[in-house]
């Protein structure tokens, strides 16, 4: 059974629809990424599954169950860690602060996040609103972990931050699949990363999943005719 | 050491020093005024909690002051009239036990933050600000038309309350009560605002969307904070009516509530002693201002006006700095 099932879910924004029908789905100890050019949908079918936007029709179950009428801090206790696009921290929180004001006992601790992002234990005392971009986007990732969910989704995590940094971020993904069990499902512009480190894909086109499958079988045909690259 | 923990320590050990002073000196009119202040701060460092950690701009605070003072004048009352509160199903009868009043005023203004908040905290922002302070016109207006208790005029109680060991009439031994209390929730409240609660409650006042994607409720967190934050009012209030030993409607006017969110934005939104900064400056500008002149609010009014356009952070920020830490 997938941990996290979506059906048909379509979802709008007062009167613009957003999402028009999303089918995706993501197993315990997968990576998925969720690819598409801009404003087809990737955010809000992120904000549907942590329950920040509402939908209208379809279904999204975690563990089986259907979460439609959770709110979004239920949905995250349920298991759904989110890192948000343009990282959002709470600023005025130290790092230490900010990974203690999200924790629930489980897995991730103090030290494992630290211990995943050693920049952090360096800069516990510090303020996030004066951490750089990559470090923000660190303690974002290390906030989301310390709720220990089951299924973290990243979005656009790498986006703005120098190549260096974005291979500090890729690591940890990568640690994260090879050493836990932690479903992801990761929004992301690097199509040639993504190959490295997901499963499978699923595209969106104008708010819709139009292709499904496994990495290895999104060929450049595709990725021409859908992500534009 | 940091200039603001400085700042603190000089702050808390200002109202011992000074009473101390004026007993030495046999000023007791002046250790009463330096009581109210401890009191006033009180009250303010409970409406801290929601106004300065949790962003939320009460204007009903007075009715948990007031809910305090009355729980005080009740209890008192009927303890001095030897009349039973209630008689009905079983006979209640009054006390003046400090600890026994304390109990019941905060209960009580625990108990009408709980309603209070779990209405009011569905709105935000200026529609928040007006149900609560409709919320205290309401207690108000109920206390002014209760004739049982004094309805305008308000309730007199001849004798202060008792607390064990203490002579209470003694004006230096009622400012250590007093006094010791307000060390007491200070150190709770420092402790609070570090622990995962206050943080969240903090992160919350940021950006509650946020909150909610790491599985915190912000409306909890922030009923909560209302709720600790009206009882320590509450006892504030009971303490307040026990120093003038008289309660009446005014503990619940709007003018109350405004005036603790005056000690807070004086002091410092947000900072541990920003209250206690800000109620001992609003009593001392009265007691220097007030026999000058009838409009003595208006000089108040004017360092106001300048705190809020020059001192963002109150007198505890513009002398420790702007920044909001918690360790």
């Amino acid at each position: 059974m997938s941990l996290l099932e979506l059906e048909s879910v379509q979802a709008s924004y007062g009167p613009s629809q957003a999402l028009f029908g999303v089918d995706l789905d993501v197993a315990e100890g997968e990576l998925v990424a969720l690819m598409g050019r801009n404003g087809m949908g990737k955010s809000s079918t992120i904000k549907v599954i942590s329950r920040l936007l509402k939908h209208k029709s379809g279904t999204v179950k975690l563990d089986g169950h259907d979460i439609a009428a959770l709110p979004p801090h239920k949905a995250a206790r349920a298991g759904l860690g989110l890192v948000p696009e343009g990282r959002r921290c709470f600023a005025n929180l130290t790092v230490r602060e900010n990974l203690i004001a999200a924790a629930r006992a489980g897995h991730w601790d103090m030290a494992r996040v630290t211990a995943l992002f050693p920049r952090l234990e360096e800069r516990q005392t510090q303020l996030a609103a004066s951490l750089s971009g990559g470090e923000q986007q660190m303690l974002a990732i290390g906030r989301a972990l310390m709720t220990n969910p089951r299924l973290l989704m990243l979005d656009e995590a790498t986006e703005g931050l120098a190549p260096v940094v974005r291979q500090e971020i890729w690591a940890a993904v990568r640690t994260l699949k090879t050493e836990t069990g932690l479903g992801l499902l990761v929004v992301d512009k690097s199509l040639a990363e993504l190959r490295r480190i997901a499963d499978r894909a699923v595209i969106l086109e104008r708010g819709k999943s139009v292709w499904r499958g496994d990495m290895a079988a999104l060929d450049r045909d595709i990725a021409d005719k859908f992500l534009g690259v | 050491m940091r200039r603001e923990t400085i700042l603190n320590t000089l702050l808390y050990l200002a109202m011992p020093v000074a009473a101390g002073l004026a007993f030495v000196m046999g000023e007791t009119f002046l250790i009463t005024l330096i009581t109210r202040a401890a009191i006033f701060a009180l009250a303010a460092v409970g409406l801290n909690l929601a106004l300065g950690l949790g962003g939320l701009v009460s204007l009903g605070h007075a009715a948990f002051f007031g809910i305090g003072g009355y729980a005080m004048g009740i209890l008192a009352h009927h303890a001095q009239t030897y009349t039973p509160i209630m008689d009905t199903w079983f006979v209640l009868e009054g006390t003046k036990s400090m600890p026994v009043i304390w109990l019941v005023a905060i209960a009580s203004s625990a108990l009408a933050a709980l309603a209070i908040g779990a209405l009011s905290l569905r709105t935000s922002g200026v529609y928040f600000i007006m149900i609560t302070l409709a919320f205290g016109q309401m207690f108000y207006y109920f206390a002014i038309s209760w004739p049982a208790y004094g309805g305008e005029d308000g309730l007199s109680i001849y004798v202060r309350n008792d607390f064990p060991g203490l002579n209470t009439l003694d004006p230096m031994q009622f400012f250590a009560l007093v006094f010791a209390i307000l060390s007491g929730v200070l150190w709770w409240m420092g402790r609070l605002a570090r622990a995962p609660f206050g943080l969240a409650l903090s992160a919350a006042r940021q950006n509650a969307e946020r909150v909610e994607t790491v599985g915190l409720g912000p409306f909890r967190l922030r009923l909560v904070a209302f709720v600790i934050s009206g009882a320590v009012t509450g006892l504030a209030g009971a303490l307040f009516a026990d120093l003038n030993r008289f309660v009446s409607p005014t503990m619940f006017s709007w003018q109350m509530s405004g005036e603790f969110i005056v000690f807070i934005v004086l002091g410092g939104v947000g900072r541990l002693f920003g209250p206690v900064a800000g109620a001992m400056l609003f009593v001392l500008l009265e007691h220097l201002l007030s026999p000058v002149s009838d409009f003595w609010l208006i000089y108040v009014g004017t360092i106001l006006l300048l705190v809020v356009l020059f001192a963002r952070g109150g007198l505890i920020g513009s002398l420790a700095g702007r920044e909001v830490a918690h360790d």
